[in-house]
């Protein structure tokens, strides 16, 4: 890279000669059109509209047309934007792609966010002089997502990049020419990508919407939107989520360069229909009818109050006999707030987390080794900066979406020693890709069964989940410097040659990522991967500082950035955990769900408070039965119904996601705010508000003066130092911006003094948000927010999400300010002495509590092979189907698979298991299920192994891996 | 001057088509080794390092027979040789002859199908390629068949294969005939063509010459510089260049379409006048025509008047008249052709044919393809001149990302200077006179 000076308009700039023009210009903020360049898939000079004049230098005074999106800077270079033959141009490719345009905006779901539009209005063409007859099309159906209008079609190509060169999709293509491209599938269907709702914002026209949307349709400007952050996994993806008339209507992606980047996945895209859902509770369900909400908490609230009572004098008075004392069990899908707040209000030693006991052990473990370090876990920007990544036991299709679709991305993008020597620009897109399909791959797979990322791994190879850590921690041994492998003559068994293919790689590489995670259910693959990162080197400090120039976060932005990325000698960790909140959880701490199971059993548990959890998720339905009745009364606080709602004594309605303002922690340690997007239907409020409401009812110590969320945080922050950087993810609710809070709705919406005029024609002020800086109103600071606070994405001139452009300090750098979320996990050497920079000191809890055990070295697993006549089955996640919120959604819920029971060709041939043929099985686990499924038959699976889906309705709850053999009913026993 | 025919002159005059059979069947291997083929083969291999091939390429002048003109041993130059090199390249032959007008590459194949393999071979040989592709038009069904059988000769007669005639040298050609469509013309676009993608063209860098075919270094040369290989080799740099009558130098084979008394093509010296090739070899025009104009070199050329018809035939003085030497075949156009249907029936052609990608080509051709419709058809207006005009300022060279669209517009952008007077009669009578007459501008 060279900083080279070139003049713009006048104006004599340094600019960086890696980049193109157009990037240049935009960056400085100039409105230069474009259709095909995107600022995620670079350059390819399809639709000639970003045109302007290059001068060579000072003496040229002719110039030449040039596409800025294919120029690169060079010394002593005039670029005009403005020249007249170039505006005249521009205008005319407006006018050209206009010839078959249909011109339907006002029945167009694009209209009024439409980068075409905003190009049209922008090269001042406006007068059409085409008289002949436009191309028309068919559509397809493309499944519940997305829509088809290909007479829209301005053939900018967007989608098939998008869709085949950077989703990895195979059903999707261009057909025809000249100006009959059709871009589509060969037949009707579904979009089988789970990346496929991204075409919806990378189409710069109407061709491909969102379907979901369409179905309760609003324009852009009468929706009022939040910056939220999508609860459906642990990736913690930034989200615009909209809102009208109380219904939440759609998402969008929201840019965190660190994050998500441009993009969101099908499941975080579409789930959004479980905060409209029948399902949702509406309003308090008690087994005496006719209570109103505040009767009941008075209510509630005196039978806590009893029972704590009760442990007053039992503490004081006859410590031996305890009598029973209210419990607490959190949820990894609950905010760190409202787990707080319950937290604060049982006391430690009664507030247990609520996951399931295979996942607690798993994610403690998980929580332990990201602090223990050395490994920092990696944003996207440092997977974006690897040579190479080596993917152990996770399907990142299924479990955290995102990070499949960064390593996707990573692998088409990941620079070469070819591409330099050829000299492709980093943004010509055509030239990467097309050079990049004939390098070797830098993806390395290890996985229980086959997924859809092996397509461009190296080498998979799948095993059972205790094989895997065998043999990741051989992986390591193999790189560890004194065990450089002698020559020998004699030839290598299959797993040694395995081990010293996939070692042969990592030696090889300098910038190494490891990505592994809890989901096939091994502490022991844990270890080994942390094991294996030690093993590798760091990525340079350089390396990211490349991939993000110009991170110049402001005081109140993360200190991530400044932080080099991990000390020497280890390779960035990524742990893939559940939910959007698990790792939150974990590091607040607390018991296993197990104990608070033993306790009521000893007849311990007068009141129990579940919050956001349905225990049926979490154990056996016969130990969560047996737990719900030795509960003297059992509160639930939830926004949707469960199973454990329905055996409760009472169950509050909480805000949903879309409704409360609460701070998850992401995978990578990141604590985010998720803003109220709408305020909540009363009588719901968000799950700590109850918890308040409970604690005044209750006259309890702690609790009754959570008035605003930040009092809540204020706690946060005293009691627990390590997690105070989450209470700094957003600005507190005080903050104002020019006197003035952040207005959730557009300038120019119509609807706040009008929509509800029906029943009053008085204008009702808006509803007051207390935990927030934001209006619910068009009225407020019309200036940038702060990053955290991104409600939408509108510039002048720039109404389609294009407009993202003005609010990043360069084009796909930083957000103005720094991107969003405060990271929470540095390792120890990284975030000592910085104070209050990490979260390395533990400060109570459960996990905290554990020594630094990282440190010690992994040992090998007991692999046991399944007994005879029994397979090992391990656990299958779904993108739609494994999250229990996101199902609540029909477009979600239809994408979903029946139960299956997974089985290899020769295992299925043994057991004379026929596909799609039912087989009864028995699984020793947790609650010996019966299970009955139609089998699938999966060639990836190594003899031995099956697989299982988790999380999918109807399935009862599946602790896995575990074994199976068939149920004969005695049969042939 | 009676038929001029190949063969009445020599190898030595006429390298590439001396040997070809009046009966016009085309040579088979004991032929072609019979009237000298693969000694060239033969040479390079026992005396000429592969550098020193292209070195001989060069000096002869060799300029690319596409069209472009760009010279063959300087596209070779560029290719990375040496011990650093990749160990994997190609060679690519352009024989998707799409060109309207043009038909001297199936001419060369049909007359001597193994002249293209030993010049695929010389240039694989000098380029460091141990594969070659042919890149067929798919409705070229005879030299398909006659490429294939010739093929099979030279594998078993040891022309292909291991170790080429006791040399190190090893070489495999294979034959792809194409789906066919005019972009797989376009070097790159072929290049994604034989790799299964669409046909779209590609930005460069990377240049094809470092990474091409499967980002592997390739050169792309058509049929016809191919086939000028074996003669340059065989003759020498010098003798050869001196069968050029101007300073490019060479023979190329040059083509009449038209309503000429004899249509066909001939090995001529680079620099024959036009006159001479359309008055001689083509016998002149046919009773009752008149030539009004020449598309002198496919349709993608500018029109030239026929007072301008003594113009040198090569790259250079066909650019001094404001046209192009393009592929060599020459369309006569004669007074009972209609200049707008003439440019209409071209641009039908070019639009048809644009593969989508850059709008000025995509949407810009259909557009003109209208304008002039309404001409031709009487509802022209005069503005339309003006339009037409603007249409071909969009899709000029600057504004188009490959040169499909700039070069479609040649021709009308001539016709509309030597035939403006015909243009505004359409639109002021409403009506196309031709089409009144005997014979119309679509026969």
């Amino acid at each position: 890279m060279a900083t080279v000076a070139i003049t713009i308009e006048g104006t004599r700039y340094e600019v960086d000669d890696t980049r193109n023009l157009l990037d240049i210009c935009l960056s400085l903020g100039y409105d230069v059109p474009y259709f095909c360049w995107h600022p995620a898939m670079g350059s390819i000079g399809a639709c000639r509209q970003c045109a302007v004049k290059l001068f060579w230098d000072d003496d040229d005074d002719k110039g030449e047309v040039v596409m800025s999106c294919l120029t690169r800077p060079r010394a002593g270079n005039r670029v005009a934007i403005s020249d007249d033959e170039v505006v005249r141009f521009r205008a005319r490719v407006i006018e050209l792609l206009m010839t078959s345009h249909p011109h339907d905006c006002p029945v167009c779901d694009e209209g009024g966010e439409c980068h075409l539009q905003d190009m049209t209005v922008m090269t001042g063409h406006a007068y059409r002089r085409y008289t002949y007859a436009k191309r028309t099309f068919e559509n397809h159906d493309l499944g519940p997502f997305v829509t088809h209008e290909m007479n829209r079609c301005i053939q900018c190509y967007r989608c098939l990049r998008f869709y085949v060169d950077y989703a990895g999709g195979r059903d999707f293509a261009a057909f025809g020419l000249r100006n009959e491209v059709y871009f589509g599938r060969l037949r009707d269907g579904a979009l089988d990508s789970e990346f496929s709702g991204n075409l919806v914002e990378v189409c710069p026209v109407g061709v491909f919407d969102d379907k979901t949307f369409a179905a309760h349709y609003t324009r852009k400007w009468d929706l009022q939107t939040a910056p939220a952050v999508c609860p459906y996994c642990a990736r913690g993806c930034n989200t615009i989520a909209g809102e009208r008339y109380g219904e939440l209507r759609r998402v969008l992606n929201r840019y965190n360069g660190e994050v998500n980047g441009y993009f969101l996945c099908d499941r975080g895209r579409y789930g959004y229909g479980s905060v409209n859902a029948v399902e949702r509770v509406r309003q308090p369900i008690v087994g005496l009818a006719g209570l109103s909400a505040s009767e009941l908490v008075r209510g509630l609230g005196a039978r806590l109050e009893s029972a704590l009572g009760e442990r007053r004098v039992a503490v004081g008075a006859r410590p031996r006999v305890a009598r029973p004392r209210p419990v607490g069990i959190g949820s990894p899908r609950a905010s760190l707030e409202a787990n707080f707040a319950l937290k604060r209000m049982v006391g430690d030693d009664r507030f247990f987390l609520g996951m399931a006991e295979r996942e607690h052990t798993l994610v403690e473990r998980a929580a332990e080794l990201l602090r223990a370090g050395p490994s920092a876990t990696p944003s996207l920007r440092d997977i974006e900066a690897a040579d190479l990544v080596i993917v152990l036991g996770e399907d990142l299709t299924n479990t955290a979406p995102m990070l499949d679709f960064a390593v996707r991305r990573w692998a088409r993008l990941r620079p070469t020693a070819d591409e330099e020597r050829l000299g492709i620009a980093r943004w010509n897109d055509a030239g990467i890709g097309m050079v990049k399909k004939e390098e070797p791959k830098a993806l390395w797979i290890a996985a229980t069964h086959a997924g859809k990322l092996d397509e461009i791994a190296a080498e998979t190879w799948h095993a059972a989940p205790d094989d895997l850590a065998s043999f990741t921690l051989a992986l390591a041994a193999a790189l560890a410097p004194q065990r450089r492998r002698r020559a020998t003559k004699t030839p290598l068994s299959d797993e040694a040659a395995r081990v010293e293919r996939y070692a042969a790689a990592l030696r090889a590489a300098t910038r190494p990522v490891v990505i592994s995670g809890v989901s096939c259910g091994s502490v022991a693959l844990l270890e080994a991967a942390a094991a294996l990162a030690r093993a590798l080197p760091s990525l340079p400090a350089a390396a990211s500082d490349t991939a993000a120039p110009a991170g110049t976060p402001d005081a109140s932005a993360p200190p991530a950035a400044a932080v080099p990325a991990a000390p020497a000698g280890a390779a960035p960790l990524a742990l893939v955990v559940p939910e959007v909140n698990t790792l939150g959880l974990m590091l607040l701490g607390g018991r296993r769900l197990s104990d608070a199971f033993r306790l009521a059993a000893e007849g311990d548990v007068e009141v129990a408070l579940v919050i956001e959890n349905d225990l049926y998720r979490r154990a056996p339905a016969a130990s969560i039965d047996a737990f719900l009745r030795a509960c003297g009364t059992v509160i639930v606080v939830d926004h949707v119904k469960t199973a454990t709602g329905a055996a409760a004594a009472a169950v509050l309605p909480a805000a949903s996601w879309a409704e409360g303002t609460g701070t998850f922690v992401s995978l990578e340690g990141r604590a985010q705010r998720s803003l109220q997007v709408m305020p909540a239907p009363r009588p719901a409020q968000p799950t700590w508000r109850w918890l308040s409401a409970l604690a005044a009812a209750a006259r309890l110590p702690v609790g009754q003066d959570w008035i605003t969320l930040d009092h809540l945080l204020d706690e946060l922050a005293r009691e627990r130092p390590d997690l105070a950087p989450a209470t700094r993810a957003a600005p507190p609710a005080d903050a104002r911006f020019t006197g003035m809070k952040i207005p959730r709705e557009a300038s120019r919406a119509s609807g706040r003094t009008a929509m509800h005029a029906d029943v009053s024609v008085f204008d009702a002020p808006p509803p007051a948000d207390r935990d927030a800086p934001m209006s619910f109103s068009m009225e407020g600071y019309r200036g940038r927010p702060p990053a955290s606070l991104i409600a939408r994405y509108h510039a002048p001139r720039w109404n389609s999400v294009q407009a993202l452009n003005k609010f990043q300090e360069e084009i796909a750098g930083p957000l103005r300010g720094g991107d969003p979320g405060v990271r929470l996990i540095e390792p120890p050497s990284a975030g000592a002495g910085a104070a209050g920079a990490g979260a390395a000191a533990p400060a109570g809890g459960a996990a905290a509590t554990a020594p630094a055990g990282a440190a010690q070295p992994a040992t090998a697993p007991r692999v046991v092979a399944p007994a005879p006549g029994r397979l090992l089955a391990a656990a299958r996640h779904h993108i739609y189907g494994s999250e229990e919120l996101s199902m609540l959604a029909a477009p979600v819920a239809g994408r979903a698979p029946e139960p299956y029971l997974a089985l290899g060709a020769r295992d299925a041939e043994r057991l004379g298991a026929r596909e799609g043929r039912p087989l009864a099985v028995v699984l020793h686990g947790a609650g010996e299920p019966r299970l009955s499924l139609p089998v699938r038959i999966d060639d990836s699976l190594p003899e031995g192994l099956a697989g299982l889906p988790v999380g999918l309705p109807g399935l009862p709850f599946l602790d896995l891996p575990a074994e199976l053999e068939i149920d004969d009913g005695g049969d042939r026993a | 001057m009676t038929d001029p025919s190949a063969t009445d002159f020599t190898p030595d005059e006429r390298p590439m088509t001396a040997a070809f059979r009046a009966d016009r069947r085309a040579l088979d291997l004991t032929e072609y080794e019979a009237a000298g083929g693969y000694e060239a083969l033969r040479k390079a291999l026992r005396e000429l390092a592969p550098t020193d091939v292209t070195k001989v390429v060069s000096d002869a002048g060799l300029r690319g027979r596409g069209g472009a003109g760009y010279a063959t041993g300087r596209k070779w130059s560029f290719v990375p040789m040496g011990d650093d090199a990749p160990s994997v390249k190609y060679v690519v032959c352009n024989g998707d002859e799409m060109e309207p007008g043009s038909f001297k590459d199936r001419y060369l194949i049909e007359g001597s199908p193994h002249l293209l393999i030993e010049g695929m071979a010389l240039a694989c040989y000098a380029i460091g390629a141990k594969t070659g592709y042919i890149f067929l038009r798919d409705q070229y069904d005879k030299p398909h068949a006659l490429l294939t059988r010739a093929l099979a000769e030279a594998r078993a007669k040891g022309y292909l294969g291991e170790r080429i005639l006791g040399s190190d040298f090893n070489l495999e050609i294979n034959l792809h005939v194409s789906i066919g469509r005019y972009m797989c013309g376009e070097a790159s676009g072929m290049l994604n063509a034989l790799q299964s993608d669409r046909p779209n063209p590609r930005w460069r860098p990377p240049h094809m010459a470092s990474a091409g075919l499967w980002s592997r270094p390739t050169v792309i040369n058509n049929v016809e510089s191919l086939c000028c290989l074996p003669g340059i080799v065989r003759l020498g740099a010098e003798r050869w260049h001196a069968l050029g009558r101007t300073d490019e130098g060479g023979t190329r084979i040059c083509g009449v379409s038209g309503r000429a008394r004899r249509t066909g093509a001939w090995e001529l010296p680079v620099g024959t006048p036009m006159r001479e090739m359309i008055e001689q070899y083509a016998g002149g025009m046919r009773d009752g025509y008149t030539l009004r104009a020449v598309l002198p070199g496919g349709a993608s050329t500018p029109l030239l008047s026929a007072a301008e018809i003594d113009v040198l035939m090569d790259f250079d003085h066909m650019k001094q008249v404001g046209t192009g030497l393009g592929t060599g075949t020459a369309l006569l156009i004669d007074d009972s052709v209609c200049p707008v249907g003439l440019c209409l029936n071209l641009l039908r052609f070019f639009a048809q044919e644009s593969c989508g990608w850059c709008t000025p080509c995509w949407a810009g051709l259909p557009w003109t393809v209208g304008v002039l419709s309404d001409i031709e058809e009487g509802r022209g207006r005069p503005e339309h001149l003006d339009l037409l005009v603007e249409q071909m300022w969009f899709m000029g060279e600057q504004m188009c990302f490959c040169d499909l669209a700039p070069s479609a517009t040649k021709a009308l952008g001539t016709a509309l200077k030597l035939f403006r007077d015909e243009f505004e009669r359409h639109i002021d009578e409403h009506h196309c006179s031709y089409r009144t007459a005997d014979s119309t501008a679509r026969r």
